[in-house]
């Protein structure tokens, strides 16, 4: 299992980059002055783009950490996760 | 301690806490569920700056403001105290909710009115932000060892009570009046926000004669709560991961859980269903009245065999079942359907509603709109609004007719065994919310450390539902844009939302539960 929770820590290292790069691929594409759905409203796409960039790199560390056996062994007491 | 304290002060602290949460919930939602009013009122089509403003308060209150007060309260929370912060959210909530009530419209004081209401909104968001994990963490610190799945659970049934609470008075408010009284600038659309200042007010005075947690208080005697729970939190590696942890492996699936059982259900049903305003209210509050009690039976399952299971069982019914059951929504009320299913269907009511002409090519073209109601055998009735085209050459001799192929449908209402079937299915989808949502409490206190236990589960937490959850309708809105074939193509967010933090829970959650929650 702890070699599992290791390798998948790729996966997730890669999904984040991705995810920001899908959303920034759907800006562009449904960004629209003209339009009048949520969708074509540029300011709600810098909020999510905003929001979502540090969640992305979040979960980049989770995976690096994944990668590094951060998560082989959980911490059982407060003492430990200090 | 915690086995010293009396039930009646156990039962005391779970009510101060749960009807506290349950109003900031209902507050913060009734402003969502009469956005259509308050933005004819605030943000009027046509102003660009008014236009700003409203993607603001609806998006920036969600998605920025919930972590941000997450960080902010959590911060106070384990700086002075759990009491203090969670009664500071609670004024702070209840008095911009009132607030909200008491500003006149942009006819009356122009962009100060949007401005105002964002600043409201933004103050709500604020303090939702902070009410959750004080709340959460108040009553796991006073929780014998053992039962803190299921007194924390009492917690998690307030976000749904919150939105019942809101749906009924709502539906009360619009039922007793009429739609000009109810959408008029100082109408009944006001008295929901009206209401909460006495909601607030009880539950301060409950509030206040509640004790400081008993954990938080003896690390405070005992010099032991942090002096920066933010750095404490979110720079030391041994805590950081636990809060990615939290939030990958459970929250971010948790909070597409939540908000496709019951808002996206109750959004299906009334814009891709076009079930008629009364019936899509009252499914989804028999539906939640059935399911609430379940966040009770799986917070005290949750003592028994563990959170983690319970929670991705949650999850996993959500990624298998979420297609099936929406489409049998769509199938159900899909007209043509119904009609080859009662062949003695009959329109009761046939209404010419207006006719536009226009010239095109050498023909003069009538468009005819016309609405028909429609009464079934089995007792369902809609409305059905088309729109004929006849075409009369110039020449006198041609002419043609073309009968709406598309007619569309509206005003639905469902017979009783579909309704009830509804009720069941929707039902289903707040079980599996009841799921996920009714452990995480306790898994989350377990988690962290009494000194940043408030900052360290409240981000998370906001993260998860603010943003993951609260993404649920404008990602179901992008996917349909682009795929506009299928009509559940929005769920594929959810699905896998829910399947990759259902990935990540099981690969590397533990099932074990933490006994001591005193350090």
């Amino acid at each position: 299992m702890n070699a599992l929770k290791k390798y998948l820590g790729i996966i997730w290292l890669l999904l984040a980059p991705a995810v920001i790069y899908f959303l920034i691929d759907r800006a562009i594409v449904h960004i629209d002055p003209a339009g009048k759905k949520d969708i074509n409203n540029p300011v709600i796409w810098v909020i999510i783009i905003g929001i979502f960039t540090p969640i992305a790199i979040g979960l980049m560390i989770f995976g690096w950490y994944a990668l590094k056996n951060e998560y082989s062994h959980l911490p059982q007491s407060s003492s430990e996760v200090e | 301690m915690n086995e010293t304290i009396s039930p009646k002060t156990i039962r005391s602290v779970i009510a101060a806490s749960s009807v506290g949460t349950m109003i900031e919930w209902y507050d913060f939602y009734i402003f969502g569920m009469l956005a259509k009013t308050i933005s004819t009122q605030f943000f009027p089509e046509g102003n660009a700056t008014a236009a700003l403003l409203s993607t603001l308060a609806i998006f920036a209150a969600g998605f920025i403001v919930r972590p941000f007060g997450a960080l902010l309260f959590g911060r106070l929370g384990d700086l002075v105290g759990r009491k203090y912060t969670f009664l500071l959210t609670l004024v702070l909530m209840g008095g911009s909710t009132f607030l909200i009530g008491l500003v006149p419209g942009y006819k009356s004081i122009g962009i100060a009115a949007p401005l105002l209401v964002l600043l409201l909104r933004l103050i709500q968001g604020l303090a939702l932000g902070g009410e959750y994990g004080g709340a959460a963490t108040y009553v796991a610190e006073h929780a014998p060892v053992g039962k803190r799945g299921y007194y924390t659970s009492w917690i998690q049934t307030t976000a749904t009570l919150g939105l019942f609470v809101a749906l009924a008075v709502i539906m009360l408010v619009k039922l007793n009046m009429a739609d000009t009284s109810f959408n008029e600038e100082w109408g009944g659309w006001r008295y929901p926000f009206w209401i909460s200042i006495v909601l607030v007010a009880i539950s301060v005075y409950i509030r206040l004669k509640m004790q400081e947690s008993p954990l938080f208080a003896k690390l405070k005697m005992e010099g032991g709560t942090s002096s920066n729970p933010l750095k404490e939190s979110f720079s030391h590696k041994g805590n950081f991961k636990m809060v990615l942890l939290a939030l990958f492996g459970a929250v971010m699936g948790q909070g597409v859980i939540w908000y496709t059982g019951q808002f996206y259900a109750q959004s299906f049903l009334e814009t891709k269903c076009s079930i008629e305003f009364e019936q899509s209210r009252t499914i989804m509050l028999w539906a939640i009245a059935f399911a609430t009690p379940f966040f009770l039976a799986f917070g005290w399952l949750s003592d028994k065999i563990g959170r983690k299971w319970i929670m991705m069982a949650g999850m996993l019914m959500g990624i298998l079942t979420y297609r099936p059951i929406f489409n049998t929504f769509l199938k159900d009320s899909n007209i043509p359907n119904l009609l080859s299913d009662n062949p003695g269907a009959k329109s009761a009511e046939n209404l010419e509603l207006k006719t536009d002409s226009l010239v095109e090519q050498h023909a003069l073209v009538t468009l005819k709109y016309q609405s028909a109601k429609w009464v079934l055998d089995d007792g369902t009735k809609f409305t059905e609004l088309r729109t004929d085209t006849t075409r009369q050459g110039f020449d006198g001799f041609s002419s043609s007719k073309s009968p709406d192929k598309k007619p569309s449908f509206t005003n639905k209402h469902l017979s009783t065994s579909t309704y009830w079937k509804f009720v069941g299915l929707v039902f289903l989808l707040i079980l599996y919310v009841t799921m996920v949502y009714g452990p995480i409490a306790s898994f989350l206190v377990e988690l962290f450390p009494t000194k940043i236990r408030y900052t360290s589960m409240s981000l998370p937490y906001h993260i998860g539902n603010g943003v993951f959850g609260g993404l649920v309708p404008f990602i179901g809105l992008l996917l349909t844009t682009t795929y506009p074939t299928d009509p559940l193509v929005g769920l594929w967010y959810p699905i896998g939302v829910a399947a990759l933090c259902f990935v990540i829970g099981t690969i590397y959650l533990t099932n074990k539960i933490d006994k001591n929650v005193m350090d």
